[in-house]
C-alpha cells in the first residue's frame, strides 16, 4: 500500500489542490439552504421583491462558482491519479525486469499481467475517487449538521441523532452484503468454469455421451448462484425503504420541533425550511459515501497486492567470492543440487561432470526428470541449493549475470518471437550484429528459406509469433541465439518441432562453425545427441550415466532402454 | 444506409421479442412491479405537498396551529411507511425477476451448447462463447434490473412531479419543464465528446496489455537475452501515452456530475426566484402561493431532475444491455445439430465393421478436402493413418465419431448408416484418446469412471495399472480422491495423457481412436503403454495416427493421407514396394539415425 501510494508523491499539488477545491464546492452548496431561509424570512415575509432578486442572484452565482471549483477539483484528481498510474506501471514493469526465475516462477505470469493492468486501473479509480469525493461527502453530512446548529441548537439535536442512524443502516447493509457478494463471484465462477470445460471439452463430453448428466451439474451450480443472488439482493433491498422511513421520520420529528420553536418565538418558518433542506441533502450524500467506500476497500486491496510484488527484493546478489576452478574447463558442475523454492523434491542432485571449450554435450532423460533445470543453472537463472556451477573456471555466483548471460546463446523449449521485424527480433542476440552475420546465423540454423519466403528481414512477426509456424519459429529462435556468436550455446529440446532431415542437417551445420561454441543439447531423442563428445543421462534428477554414445550402450542400462525404445524395431527392420 | 438501419431495427425487435418470452413466466411479478413503482413514486411526492401544508401552519411566534399540524404529521408518517413498504416489495419483486431469469437463460444457454453442431463450435472461440454465457448475461441482467428499478420509477416520477408542479403553480412548473432537459441535453453533450477519448484510452490500454502479455509470458527470455533495458523503454512509450488518453478520459467524463450539478443548481435558484416573488405578489389574494407551496417547489426542482440524470444513464445501460442479450440470444437460437432419428438404431456391443462408401466432406464449400473417399475395415482389423501435419487425420476422426455429418456418399458401422444410429450410442462405442487431452474438474476416480460410471475400484486400479497411471496417481496427495482443479490443473502433459488413456482402458469400447495419443510420455513410458495398447486393441476395431514405426508396421490397414484425401491405402510392404510417397515418408524419417 505504501510502496504504491509512495509515487502520489510527486502530485503534492495535486492531492492537496483537488480536495480543497472540491471542499470549497461542498461548503457553497451548504450555504444554499440559508439564503432560501433569508428569502423567505427577510424577502417574502416583508414584501422586499428587491432581496428576493438579490438572494436569486446569489443563488445562480453559488451554481457558477460551485461549478468553477469543481472542474478544477475533477482535473486535479484526473491529473494525479492517471500520473500515479503510469508510475506505479512503470514501477512494476521495471521490479518484475529484476525478478529472478525463480521469483518469476513463484508470483506467476499470469498474476503479474493482472497485477500491471486491472489491479492498477482500480487504484487509479479509487484515488480519483478519494481526491473527488472522500473528503465531500462527510463535509456536506456534518456540515450540514453544523449548519443546523447554527439555525437552532435544540433541533439540530434531531441531526445528531440521526445521522448516526442513517450511517449504522447505510454501512450496516453495505458490511452484510459484501462478504455475500464473494460468495455471488465465487459462485459465478464455478458457473464458469463448467462452462468453459464443456465448451473446450465438447468432443469427449459427448464422446461420452454425458451430455445429460453435465447438464444436471449445472443447473445445480446455476441454482446455486440463483439462491446466493437472491439472497444478497433480498438484503440490499431493504436499504431504500429503511433509509426513506428514518429521513422522513426525523422530518416529522423536525416540523413539530420546528413548530414549537417557531410558536415560542426562537426560530423562523423560512429557518424550518432550511432544516428540512439540509436533512435531504445528508441522504444522498450518505448512500454516495458507501458507495465510495467499497470502492476504496477494493482500491485498496489491489494497492496492496501491487505492493506485495514490488517490496519482494529484486533480483540475484553477485557474491565477491566463490568456488574457484580450472580455467580449462568452459563449464563444470561439482555436486550441484537444485531444489525450487515450494517444490518438495529436489528437482536435480549430485551432478558432477565438467566440460572442456567447443565441445557438444548431449542431455537425455524421461520428461520432468531435470534436464532443462540443470541447463538453467549455466546462466544463472537459478541458483544452485548446494554445490557450485563454474563458467570458464568461476563461480557462476560470482559473474556480472549481465556479462554472463552475453556469453551464453539460449534457445529455449518454447520458441517465443515478439512482435517487430524478423531483424528486430534477431538483434535480440547482438543490438550490434550487421547483416552478413545475420544471415550466417540464419543459414546455420537452416532458416534461409524461411526468411526468404516471409520476404526478408523486414518481415514482420505477428506478436507471440502467431504467423510462423512452430518449425518455423524455432529456427528463427535458434538463429537469434546464433547471432551473439556465444561461447556457450544451449539447445533446451529446440528441435522437437523439426524434422529428422532438419535436425541433422541443423548439427552438422553447428559442428562446422568456424569458432563452434560449447554446445548443449537437450533431447528426448537419442539421434539428436548421440554424436555428442559427452551424454548426460538424467534419472530422477540424478545423474545416471554420463560418456559417449557407445560407452553408455554398455554400460548404462537406463540409456539403452531409451536408445532401444527408439531404434530397436526401426534397426531390425532394416 | 437505410436498409442496415431497417435491418438492426429489426434485429433490435428480435431481441426485445426474445427478452418478452424470457419474462412471460414472470408477468404477474412484473405487473406488480409496474403497478407498484408508479403507486410509490404518487406517494413519495405526496410527502413534500404534506411537510409544504404543515409549514404554512408555523407562520411565526404565537402564531402556530399545533391542532391542524398533528393530523398531517400522523398523515406524512402512514404515507412514508406505505412508500416504504411499497420500495421493498419492488425491490424484492425486481431482484427475483431478474434472478430467475439470468438463471434461465444461463440454463437454456447450456442445454444449446449441449446440442449446437461441432461446425458452429469449432468456429467460434472458447473464450467468446464463454463471455456470452457468463458476462453477457450478466449485463443484461444489470440493465433489466436497472430498468426495472428505475426506468419506472423515474418515469412515474417525472409524470407525477410535472402534475403536482402544474396544480400548484403552472407558470414555475412550465419554467422547470422547460429548463431541467438543458442539464440533460449537457450531459449527452460531454457523453458524445467523451466516447471518443474513451475509445482512445481503450485501443492504447489493449495495446499495453498486449505488449505486457507479450513480453511477460516470454520474459525468461527477455532476461536470458538481457533485453530488460530496451522492454523497459518499449514499456515506457505505450505507458506514456496511455496517460495522457486517460488524463483525458477520467478528467471529460468526471465533468457530467458537476455541469449537470450546476444546471440543476440554477433551475434552483431560478425557482426561488420567481416562486418567492409570487409569494409577494399573491400575499392577501384569494388562493396565496404560500411559503409551504414554495418549500414543496424546491423540493420537486431538485427531485425533477434527478430521474431525468438517472434515465439517462439507465438508457444507456439499456443499449448495452440489449446488445448483449442480443448476443446471448443468438447463442441460444442458434440451429442445433440435426437430432437423431425417432428409429434410430442404438449400437450395443457393435462388431465393429466400418466402412466408407464414396465419402466427401469439406468444412467450407470453397475448400474441398476429402473427396470420394471409399474404406473398408473388417472387426478388429487395425488402420494406421499416416502423413504430414493437417493433412487431413482429424477430420476422418470427426467424421468417424459423427462430430460432423459427411456431405455426400455414407459412413456405417456394422452395415447401418451412422445417421440412422443414435450419437451418443455410436459415440460410446468408440474409446478415444487425443492428443489435446481433456480432464474435468473433479477428482482423478471421477475422470477415469466417464466411460463407465458403475465401475468397481478393482477394476478402475486394473485399469489405471493396464495404463501405467497408477504408480503417479497413488503418489497424488489423496490418491484417486485427489480433486484436479480445471484442466487437469496440476499434472503435467504426460500424466493428463496417461488419466485420459486409463478412461479408455476402463470403458473399453468396442472400437477405438487413439491419435498420437502419447505424444508427452517420455520413450520408455510410453513403450510400456504401447504394449498395454497392443493387448487393448485385440479384436478390436482400431483407428491410430500413428507416428511410431512400431505401430505403423503392425497394422493391418496403413491409410497415408495427404492434403485430405487418402493416396494410398495398404500394408507397410505393399506400400513399400510401391516407392510411392509413403515410401519417401519412411525414408525421410525413420531410415537414418
Amino acid at each position: 500500500m505504501k510502496k504504491t501510494l509512495r509515487h502520489l508523491g510527486d502530485y503534492k499539488k495535486e492531492t492537496f489542490l483537488g480536495p480543497l477545491f472540491k471542499l470549497t464546492e461542498a461548503l457553497l452548496e451548504l450555504f444554499v439552504p440559508l439564503v432560501v431561509a433569508a428569502i423567505i424570512d427577510n424577502g417574502v415575509s416583508a414584501g422586499n421583491r428587491n432581496y428576493v432578486f438579490y438572494a436569486g442572484l446569489i443563488l445562480g452565482g453559488l451554481a457558477i462558482i460551485g461549478l468553477a471549483c469543481s472542474l478544477t477539483a475533477q482535473y486535479y484528481a484526473a491529473k494525479a491519479s492517471t500520473g500515479l498510474a503510469r508510475k506505479v506501471r512503470h514501477a512494476l514493469f521495471e521490479h518484475i525486469q529484476n525478478l529472478s526465475y525463480s521469483q518469476l516462477d513463484e508470483a506467476g505470469i499470469a498474476t503479474l499481467i493482472t497485477r500491471m493492468t486491472s489491479d492498477v486501473d482500480q487504484v487509479q479509480t479509487g484515488v480519483n475517487l478519494t481526491l473527488r469525493l472522500l473528503l465531500r461527502s462527510p463535509f456536506v453530512v456534518f456540515g450540514a449538521m453544523i449548519m443546523a446548529f447554527t439555525i437552532d441548537t435544540p433541533s439540530a439535536m434531531i441531526f445528531v441523532v440521526i445521522i448516526p442512524l442513517l450511517a449504522a443502516v447505510v454501512f450496516g447493509i453495505m458490511l452484510a452484503s459484501i462478504p455475500m457478494y464473494r460468495k455471488v463471484q465465487d459462485s459465478l465462477d464455478r458457473v464458469l468454469g463448467k462452462t468453459r470445460e464443456n465448451l473446450s471439452g465438447a468432443r469427449v463430453v459427448r464422446a461420452f455421451g454425458l451430455e445429460e448428466s453435465e447438464t444436471e451439474d449445472f443447473r445445480e451450480r446455476n441454482d446455486r448462484l440463483n439462491a446466493l443472488q437472491r439472497a444478497v439482493g433480498r438484503v440490499s433491498a431493504l436499504m431504500n425503504p429503511m433509509t426513506y422511513v428514518l429521513i422522513n421520520g426525523a422530518v416529522i420529528v423536525l416540523v413539530w420541533a420546528g413548530a414549537v420553536r417557531v410558536s415560542g418565538g426562537s426560530m423562523t418558518q423560512g429557518q424550518v425550511v432550511a432544516m428540512y433542506n439540509y436533512m435531504s441533502q445528508i441522504l444522498v450524500e450518505l448512500i454516495k459515501l458507501a458507495n465510495l467506500i467499497i470502492n476504496i476497500t477494493k482500491s485498496v486491496a489491489c494497492a496492496n497486492r501491487i505492493g506485495a510484488v514490488l517490496s519482494s527484493p529484486s533480483g540475484q546478489e553477485v557474491l565477491a567470492e566463490g568456488e574457484s576452478g580450472s580455467g580449462d574447463y568452459a563449464v563444470e558442475f561439482r555436486s550441484v543440487a537444485l531444489r525450487y523454492p515450494g517444490g518438495g523434491e529436489e528437482a536435480l542432485s549430485g551432478i558432477s561432470f565438467a566440460v572442456q571449450p567447443g565441445q557438444t554435450v548431449g542431455i537425455i532423460g524421461g520428461t520432468g526428470e531435470g534436464k532443462s533445470s540443470l541447463v538453467n543453472l549455466i546462466p544463472r537463472f537459478y541458483d544452485a541449493t548446494s554445490g557450485a556451477v563454474l563458467v570458464g573456471g568461476r563461480d557462476v555466483r560470482t559473474l556480472d549475470p549481465v556479462e554472463l548471460r552475453s556469453r551464453i546463446g539460449i534457445v529455449p523449449q518454447k520458441a517465443a518471437l515478439f512482435k517487430g521485424t524478423i531483424r528486430e527480433n534477431l538483434l535480440w542476440g547482438d543490438a550490434d550484429a550487421d547483416d552478413r552475420a545475420l544471415s550466417e546465423a540464419i543459414a546455420i540454423a537452416q532458416a534461409t528459406d524461411i526468411v526468404a519466403a516471409k520476404g526478408g528481414l523486414e518481415a514482420q512477426v505477428e506478436q507471440n509469433g502467431r504467423n510462423l509456424s512452430g518449425g518455423q519459429r524455432q529456427r528463427l529462435t535458434i538463429a537469434r541465439a546464433l547471432v551473439r556468436k556465444p561461447d556457450i550455446l544451449i539447445l533446451d529440446d529446440s528441435s522437437s518441432a523439426l524434422d529428422y532431415a532438419t535436425d541433422a542437417a541443423l548439427r552438422g551445420a553447428l559442428r562446422s562453425m568456424e569458432h563452434s561454441p560449447t554446445t548443449f543439447i537437450v533431447s528426448q531423442r537419442t539421434a539428436s545427441i548421440q554424436h555428442a563428445d559427452l551424454i548426460l543421462v538424467l534419472d530422477d534428477g540424478e545423474l545416471v550415466g554420463s560418456g559417449t554414445h557407445e560407452q553408455l550402450l554398455n554400460s548404462c542400462p537406463a540409456y539403452r532402454e531409451i536408445y532401444d525404445s527408439q531404434f530397436k524395431k526401426e534397426a531390425a527392420a532394416q | 444506409m437505410s436498409k442496415s438501419k431497417k435491418a438492426k431495427a429489426k434485429a433490435e425487435r428480435g431481441t426485445l421479442r426474445n427478452v418478452l418470452r424470457c419474462l412471460k413466466p414472470y408477468r404477474g411479478l412484473v405487473f406488480l412491479s409496474v403497478l407498484l413503482s408508479a403507486t410509490c413514486a404518487a406517494l413519495t411526492l405526496y410527502v413534500p405537498i404534506l411537510v409544504g401544508r404543515a409549514i404554512d401552519l408555523i407562520v411565526g411566534t404565537g402564531n402556530v396551529d399545533f391542532d391542524a399540524i398533528v393530523p398531517i404529521l400522523i398523515r406524512i408518517g402512514i404515507v412514508v411507511l406505505a412508500t416504504a413498504a411499497g420500495q421493498w416489495i419492488i425491490n424484492a419483486v425486481n431482484n427475483r425477476i431478474t434472478c430467475a431469469v439470468v438463471r434461465d437463460v444461463r440454463q437454456q444457454a447450456f442445454e444449446r451448447i449441449g446440442i449446437l453442431p461441432f461446425d458452429f463450435l469449432d468456429t467460434h472461440p472458447t473464450g467468446e462463447l464463454v463471455s456470452r454465457v457468463i458476462s453477457d448475461v450478466d449485463q443484461f441482467s444489470n440493465g433489466l434490473l436497472l430498468g426495472f428499478s428505475q426506468l419506472f420509477t423515474g418515469i412515474a416520477t417525472i409524470i407525477g412531479t410535472l402534475g403536482f408542479m402544474v396544480a400548484i403553480r403552472p407558470l414555475i412548473a412550465l419554467i422547470v419543464v422547460v429548463l431541467t432537459p438543458i442539464s440533460f441535453v449537457v450531459a449527452k453533450f460531454i457523453a458524445t465528446r467523451t466516447h471518443s477519448m474513451f475509445t482512445a484510452q481503450a485501443q492504447t490500454k489493449a495495446e499495453q496489455t498486449a505488449l505486457v502479455d507479450e513480453l511477460l509470458t516470454n520474459q525468461k527470455v527477455v532476461k536470458a537475452f538481457t533485453q530488460e533495458q530496451a522492454a523497459t523503454e518499449k514499456f515506457d512509450e505505450v505507458n506514456a501515452r496511455l496517460e495522457q488518453h486517460a488524463l483525458k478520459a477520467v478528467f471529460f467524463s468526471s465533468l457530467t456530475n458537476p455541469c449537470t450539478r450546476c444546471v440543476n443548481g440554477i433551475v434552483y435558484a431560478v425557482v426561488a426566484l420567481i416562486g418567492a416573488m409570487t409569494c409577494i405578489s399573491t400575499a392577501g389574494a384569494a388562493v396565496p402561493f404560500t411559503v409551504g407551496n414554495l418549500s414543496a417547489l424546491l423540493s420537486y426542482a431538485n427531485q425533477y431532475t434527478k430521474p431525468f440524470n438517472e434515465i439517462s444513464g439507465v438508457i444507456t445501460e439499456l443499449q448495452n444491455a440489449f446488445a448483449c442479450a442480443s448476443r446471448v440470444f443468438a447463442l441460444i437460437n442458434q440451429e442445433p445439430q440435426t437430432p437423431d432419428a425417432p428409429d434410430a438404431r442404438v449400437l450395443t456391443d457393435a462388431q465393429g465393421s466400418v466402412a466408407f462408401e464414396n465419402v466427401s466432406f469439406s468444412y467450407v464449400p470453397e475448400r474441398k478436402l476429402i473427396q470420394d473417399m471409399n474404406l473398408q475395415v473388417q472387426p478388429g482389423q487395425r488402420v494406421a493413418i499416416v502423413g504430414p501435419t493437417g493433412c487431413g487425420k482429424t477430420t476422418l476422426i470427426n467424421l468417424l465419431m459423427r462430430f460432423y455429418d459427411v456431405n455426400s456418399g455414407a459412413i456405417s458401422v456394422d452395415g447401418t448408416d451412422v445417421r440412422g444410429i443414435t450419437r451418443s450410442s455410436l459415440r460410446t462405442s468408440f474409446g478415444m484418446v487425443l492428443q489435446d487431452t481433456w480432464l474435468s474438474s473433479g477428482t482423478v476416480r471421477e475422470n477415469i469412471i466417464m466411460g463407465k460410471p458403475d465401475a468397481t475400484d478393482e477394476e478402475i486400479i486394473a485399469a489405471a495399472k493396464a495404463s501405467h497411471a497408477h504408480g503417479f496417481i497413488r503418489r497424488l496427495p489423496k490418491g484417486y480422491d485427489t480433486v484436479l482443479g480445471a484442466d487437469g490443473g496440476g499434472l503435467s502433459q504426460g500424466q493428463k495423457q496417461l488419466l485420459c488413456i486409463t478412461r479408455v482402458m476402463l470403458a473399453l469400447p468396442p472400437m477405438l481412436i487413439l491419435d498420437e495419443a502419447t505424444s508427452s510420455i517420455d520413450t520408455r513410458t510410453e513403450l510400456k503403454i504401447q504394449n498395454a495398447f497392443g493387448v487393448m486393441m485385440e479384436g478390436r476395431t482400431s483407428f491410430i495416427v500413428a507416428h511410431r514405426l512400431s505401430t505403423i508396421r503392425e497394422a493391418d490397414v496403413i491409410l497415408v493421407m495427404k492434403d485430405g484425401s487418402i493416396i494410398e491405402q495398404g500394408t507397410h510392404d505393399e506400400l513399400l514396394a510401391k516407392g510411392g510417397f509413403y515410401a519417401t515418408l519412411y525414408n525421410s524419417q525413420f531410415a537414418q539415425g
